[in-house]
């Protein structure tokens, strides 16, 4: 009866108080780290779980090794685990393309914002794959005339990011000028139609790829970048991918 | 029997007087702050589990379970918080792809998430994957610039909400980043962009002298700060505007140590901002509204 009491005389106190204006005196701001000193709890924990024991049921089992870790964070122009990238499209979709088309992929252009993850040294699973590559993005490949090709040279000159590439050869002068470019290293011919496989995030202009629309012809092989990774690794032992002269700058 | 009650109750009538009395007079030295706590996260991505022990710098870090306990920790010690995200619920591990965004937004219901806003991968499943998933998150979504008007989105996201915390009143409006050119037009298909810049003079307008806010909150998922580019930030909106307090970022996955301080329009101080991605970091913001009256709001000090 009494801190009942004592509890309604306090809110009226408090409300009588509350015409006095109040004003924005002190901001204090940080951020704090999530890391293992802060306890789990146990409730939500109980609740992921079953959604994680399905996930990994499917996904865990060993299906490569990683030599070292690749991050696309290693390298200036041109990035190994980007190269393994461009390399994996080239390799997978190929036969696909070329049965379907009796045409071959003569280079690959894919994004540097499209790997997502880093791929640790040690085991590679599926996992791997949806980390680096969780995007549903599939391969296409578009005829190109040669003239096209070049608006996609100076797409990668001036964004001067690791874009993943593969068949394409750039070196670039430290004014950004063009020292050469190749395709399978031969020079390109304005009048040809190259075959670059890409995704169809950027056929449709992701990153402003924009030259992609001008083609002379367009392939969706509706197969899933993440699925050519992981049709790779299933049949590599170990993967070693390095930093090449794919697309480098000459000082 | 009745007699004692009646001689407890009227003793502790006179009892209470004095302690009323004393509360009264010492009102302004015990009851003088008010608290606000604006947690928030952006750029999740589906990181529902810590990172493994194998992952780099990321080792070990993050995980929904351990941000769960640190979120109730804070509440328990002040009831006025407000917690929100700044978009990109979704994309980055399995769980996105096999659940779809289902397991994000349930889990975001039990930390008791107060609001969010839509970054550009919330589209990855189409704006109908966004839409499906709706029935899962019990927090509302905002955003200004993105005109929903002829998607399925319609009605579903407001451009903002205030909150009443203790007599505070805090409205929150959301940004959108451009989608052209970011998401394919197959999955955002008719929303609409708007410029930030402008609806936020809007919002700022409304907040400020319709809804009488105390506070005001941008919820941003353009970016915090593009170099050599005119491409609206967080940093530019928060220069070309007035009367928004905090603008919470995300998209370019920045890592700030600590919040920047801007100048805005007016050149008042504000604060912009961003807790890099993944969950694995929490932003916390304390406002404290003072009672006494000799003060102006440009005696605001910030300490970061």
């Amino acid at each position: 009866m009494n801190n009942k009491l004592i509890f309604y005389l306090l809110i009226f106190i408090i409300l009588s108080c509350k015409e006095s204006k109040l004003n924005l005196n002190r901001i204090e701001g940080k951020r704090i780290e999530i890391n293992p000193n802060i306890e789990i709890n146990d409730s939500i924990e109980a609740f992921i779980a079953p959604y994680r024991n399905h996930i990994k049921k499917d996904l865990d089992s060993i299906i490569a090794y990683a030599a070292d870790t690749y991050s696309k964070n290693n390298g200036e122009l041109n990035t190994a685990i980007g190269n393994l990238m461009a390399d994996i499209v080239i390799s997978e979709a190929n036969p696909i393309f070329k049965r379907r088309t009796k045409n071959d992929i003569d280079a690959v252009l894919l994004n540097h914002g499209g790997i997502r993850a880093i791929i640790p040294k040690g085991p590679i699973n599926a996992r791997t794959a949806y980390e680096v590559m969780p995007f549903e993005n599939k391969i296409v490949v578009l005829g190109l005339k040669g003239t096209t090709v070049k608006k996609l040279i100076e797409y990668l000159v001036k964004s001067k990011r690791a874009h993943p590439i593969a068949g394409l050869k750039l070196t670039i002068g430290k004014n950004n000028n063009v020292i050469s470019s190749t395709i399978n290293n031969k020079n390109i011919d304005p009048a040809k139609i190259y075959y670059f496989a890409t995704s169809d995030y950027l056929y449709n202009g992701g990153d402003n790829m924009t030259f992609f629309k001008e083609n002379e012809s367009f392939h969706d092989l509706g197969y899933k970048i993440r699925n050519a990774m992981i049709d790779y690794f299933k049949k590599t032992d170990t993967i070693n991918p390095v930093i090449d002269n794919r697309f480098i700058r000459k000082d | 029997m009745k007699r004692r009650n009646f001689i407890q109750k009227l003793s502790a009538g006179t009892a209470l007087v004095g302690v009323g009395g004393l509360t009264l007079q010492s009102y302004t030295a015990i009851k003088k702050q008010t608290k606000i706590t604006i947690l928030h996260t952006n750029d999740v991505h589906s990181h529902i589990d810590a990172f493994g022990p194998n992952e780099g710098r990321n080792a070990n870090k993050g995980g929904v379970a351990r941000r769960a306990s640190l979120i109730e920790t804070i509440r328990k010690g002040n009831p006025n918080t407000l917690l929100l995200d700044a978009g990109d619920i979704f994309q980055g591990t399995p769980y996105f792809n096999y659940y779809g965004g289902e397991l994000e937004f349930k889990l975001m219901s039990k930390l008791k998430y107060d609001l969010a806003t839509i970054g550009n991968h919330d589209f990855d499943n189409g704006i109908e994957g966004l839409y499906a998933q709706l029935p899962h998150a019990k927090f509302d979504f905002v955003s200004a610039n993105y005109d929903f008007s002829n998607t399925v989105m319609n009605t579903h996201v407001k451009p903002y909400k205030t909150f009443k915390k203790e007599g505070i009143k805090i409205g929150i409006f959301g940004l959108g980043i451009k989608l052209q050119g970011l998401v394919g037009k197959d999955l955002f298909k008719e929303t609409e962009y708007l410029d930030p810049i402008e609806i936020s003079q809007d919002m700022t307008r409304i907040l400020k002298t319709e809804e009488n806010c105390d506070l005001i909150i941008c919820l941003s998922h353009l970016g915090y700060d593009y170099k050599n580019s005119n491409k609206i930030s967080d940093l530019k909106l928060a220069k070309a505007t007035k009367d928004i307090d905090l603008i919470i970022g995300g998209h370019t996955h920045t890592f700030l140590s600590k919040p920047t301080i801007v100048k805005n329009v007016e050149q008042k101080n504000m604060i912009v901002n961003q807790v890099g991605c993944y969950g694995l970091y929490l932003g916390k913001i304390d406002f404290y509204f003072d009672s006494e009256k000799n003060k102006t709001a440009n005696g605001t000090s910030i300490i970061i």
